[in-house]
């Protein structure tokens, strides 16, 4: 995914030709009635389900122990991905950047695979390799290790799913960072570590920040993958996404409209942080 | 002299030891991204294979799995004309037009990356399903949207809104207005304008976003399982053949589908790269 653009900082510039009232007016009648349709119509229906009756209603539904235990599952996993990317993360976009090695270009292609494949399919993907009954799966279980059905599983899949993110948000900033400093500080004697943590890494950080927080939130949505890894046993590998399946088919829409209430409401917070984050970089990178 | 060789010594040492790093942060990465990636995809090729090219063949050339490659290709690309058309618009009025609640359209474009899938789908069964907003109306208008195409058509074109846009903007403010004015001086109408001016110079970013958009949609899974019912085969995306072929315990049937969704998204991958390579040359020009 590319970075998103800053709109406060693209001030549209007064055309001087004098314009069509009907047709702009035209365009942004458009614009909002497809996205007020498309989007906030649905957000609303859910926000008026969820609370249909009364706020009481909505909190029983999010604190009965499967709910809670739902929403406990996909955080902490959540959390386990995020720092894991945060770190393989930038790894894999310093060494995209700053090394050369043949079949650079592979992996750059390769890292792009999560985009692109199906989730579903990644999911079918990870059982074939993992699955009880599969070579590495099979070894795996006769050592006590099990990965589908059980929690690794659902933390494999989205470190799979997510691996992009860091990436792809860290590296244009390596790529526009000067190298000057890094080789000063190591012609001064500072060891290669010394020199990431000082130079390299400060620079870096908001866009760490800022690929984290996607994958965070992409971790906290995800469906496709999970509902075949997981084996979605209630209270103990059900994630969110899931539950919210479950009352679906079971008929239950309040209850599942209290989950999606609170998830959305989660993975907002995070994108208007995201989107605050990348606007402050930009009017520091335009005062500096 | 001794000096001079001690300190060559030196900084020889020192390069070399700073090359061994280098390899093992690179093999660390090349082994990580492997094990993550690569792995899984060789195991369901396999797995996909083990009981020959003719159990895949079969297997793919069922009644069931064509009708639901035939109906993912459709819903895929009529959600993408439909987003490519609005994304443009929408880009448009987010770049060059100044107005009151601009911000607000901003993020309305951004809730479908925050939505999970399930919750989207969720969304039109309170809208369409049995007690929804507008069941009286769609049935006063003989349209059936849940469990029934339209459904899975709109699904896919909310999860797959926000793309365009989002690669269209960018590419769109750098476009010069002046270029678009003289244009419309010498006399060209808007439309031509846009036609031979605006697009032009957008081309490589739309087309990027138009791909991710075509990926996006035929990968979906959970608002189109939740819209759809799931039980009829009329409407069966590929994706939902997978699910179900799980559910029988038809693994090879799965497989297979699974190998040629990947298939078909490593084509799309390719065509992003390409594309990918293409903007960033039109942008440092």
């Amino acid at each position: 995914m590319s970075a998103q653009p800053n709109l406060n900082a693209m001030k549209p510039i007064a055309s001087p030709r004098a314009s069509l009232p009907w047709g702009k007016w035209g365009l942004r009648g458009t614009a909002f009635l497809y996205l007020g349709f498309m989007v906030a119509l649905p957000l609303c229906a859910i926000f008026q389900n969820g609370f249909s009756d009364g706020l009481a209603a909505f909190r029983a539904d999010i604190v009965n122990p499967t709910a809670f235990a739902a929403l406990r599952l996909t955080i902490i996993t959540a959390v386990i991905v995020t720092i894991v990317n945060a770190v393989m993360g930038t790894l894999t976009a310093y060494v995209l950047v700053r090394f050369r090695f043949s079949g650079k270009g592979l992996l750059n292609t390769v890292i792009d695979m999560p985009f692109a494949i199906p989730t579903l399919v990644t999911g079918v993907m990870l059982v074939a390799l993992y699955g009880p009954q599969r070579t590495l799966g099979a070894w795996l279980n006769s050592h006590g290790v099990q990965v589908i059905f059980a929690t690794p599983g659902i933390v494999l899949a989205l470190l799979v799913i997510t691996y992009p993110f860091v990436i792809r948000t860290v590296q244009p900033v390596l790529m526009e960072a000067e190298r000057g400093q890094e080789e000063a500080a190591y012609t001064l004697g500072a060891s290669g570590w010394t020199t990431f943590r000082r130079v390299v890494l400060p620079t870096i950080t908001p866009a760490i920040v800022t690929g984290s927080l996607l994958s965070f939130a992409r971790a906290l949505g995800e469906f496709g993958s999970i509902v075949v890894v997981a084996g979605n046993i209630p209270g103990v590998t059900l994630t969110a996404p899931v539950y919210i399946y479950g009352q679906i088919e079971s008929q239950n829409q309040r209850g599942a409209s209290a989950m999606s209430i609170l998830l959305l409401g989660l993975s907002f917070t995070l994108i208007v942080t995201v989107e605050w984050l990348q606007g402050r970089n930009r009017s520091t990178y335009v005062s500096g | 002299m001794s000096q001079a060789e001690g300190g060559r010594r030196k900084r020889r040492s020192r390069s070399r030891r700073s090359r061994l790093g280098e390899w093992a942060l690179i093999a660390i990465v090349v082994l990580y991204a492997a094990g993550l990636l690569l792995a899984p995809l060789v195991a369901i090729v396999w797995g996909s294979l083990a009981e020959g090219l003719r159990a895949f063949a079969r297997e793919m050339t069922s009644p069931d799995a064509i009708s639901s490659l035939k109906l993912t290709m459709e819903m895929a690309v009529a959600a993408t004309a439909i987003n490519t058309v609005f994304g443009v618009c929408i880009a448009w009025v987010l770049v060059r037009d100044n107005f009151w609640g601009r911000r607000i359209l901003n993020g309305l474009v951004d809730m479908p990356f925050a939505v999970s899938p399930v919750i989207a789908g969720f969304m039109l069964i309170l809208l369409f399903g049995r007690t929804g907003w507008f069941t009286a109306l769609t049935d006063a208008l003989g349209i059936k949207v849940v469990f029934a195409l339209p459904g899975i058509l709109l699904a896919t074109v909310f999860i797959s809104l926000p793309f365009v846009i989002r690669e269209v903007a960018p590419v769109l403010s750098q476009v010069s207005i002046e270029q678009e004015d003289a244009a419309f001086t010498i006399g060209a109408s808007r439309l031509l304008t846009f036609w031979h001016v605006t697009l032009p110079a957008i081309r490589w970013g739309l087309l990027y976003g138009v791909s991710l958009t075509f990926a996006r949609a035929v990968g979906e899974i959970g608002a189109v399982l939740v819209v759809s019912g799931g039980v009829s085969r009329l409407t069966e995306t590929s994706t939902l053949f997978i699910f179900r072929s799980l559910d029988d315990r038809n693994y090879i049937g799965a497989n297979a589908m699974a190998v040629l969704l990947a298939a078909i998204s490593f084509v799309i991958l390719l065509v992003i790269e390409l594309l990918k390579k293409r903007t960033e040359q039109t942008q440092t020009v």
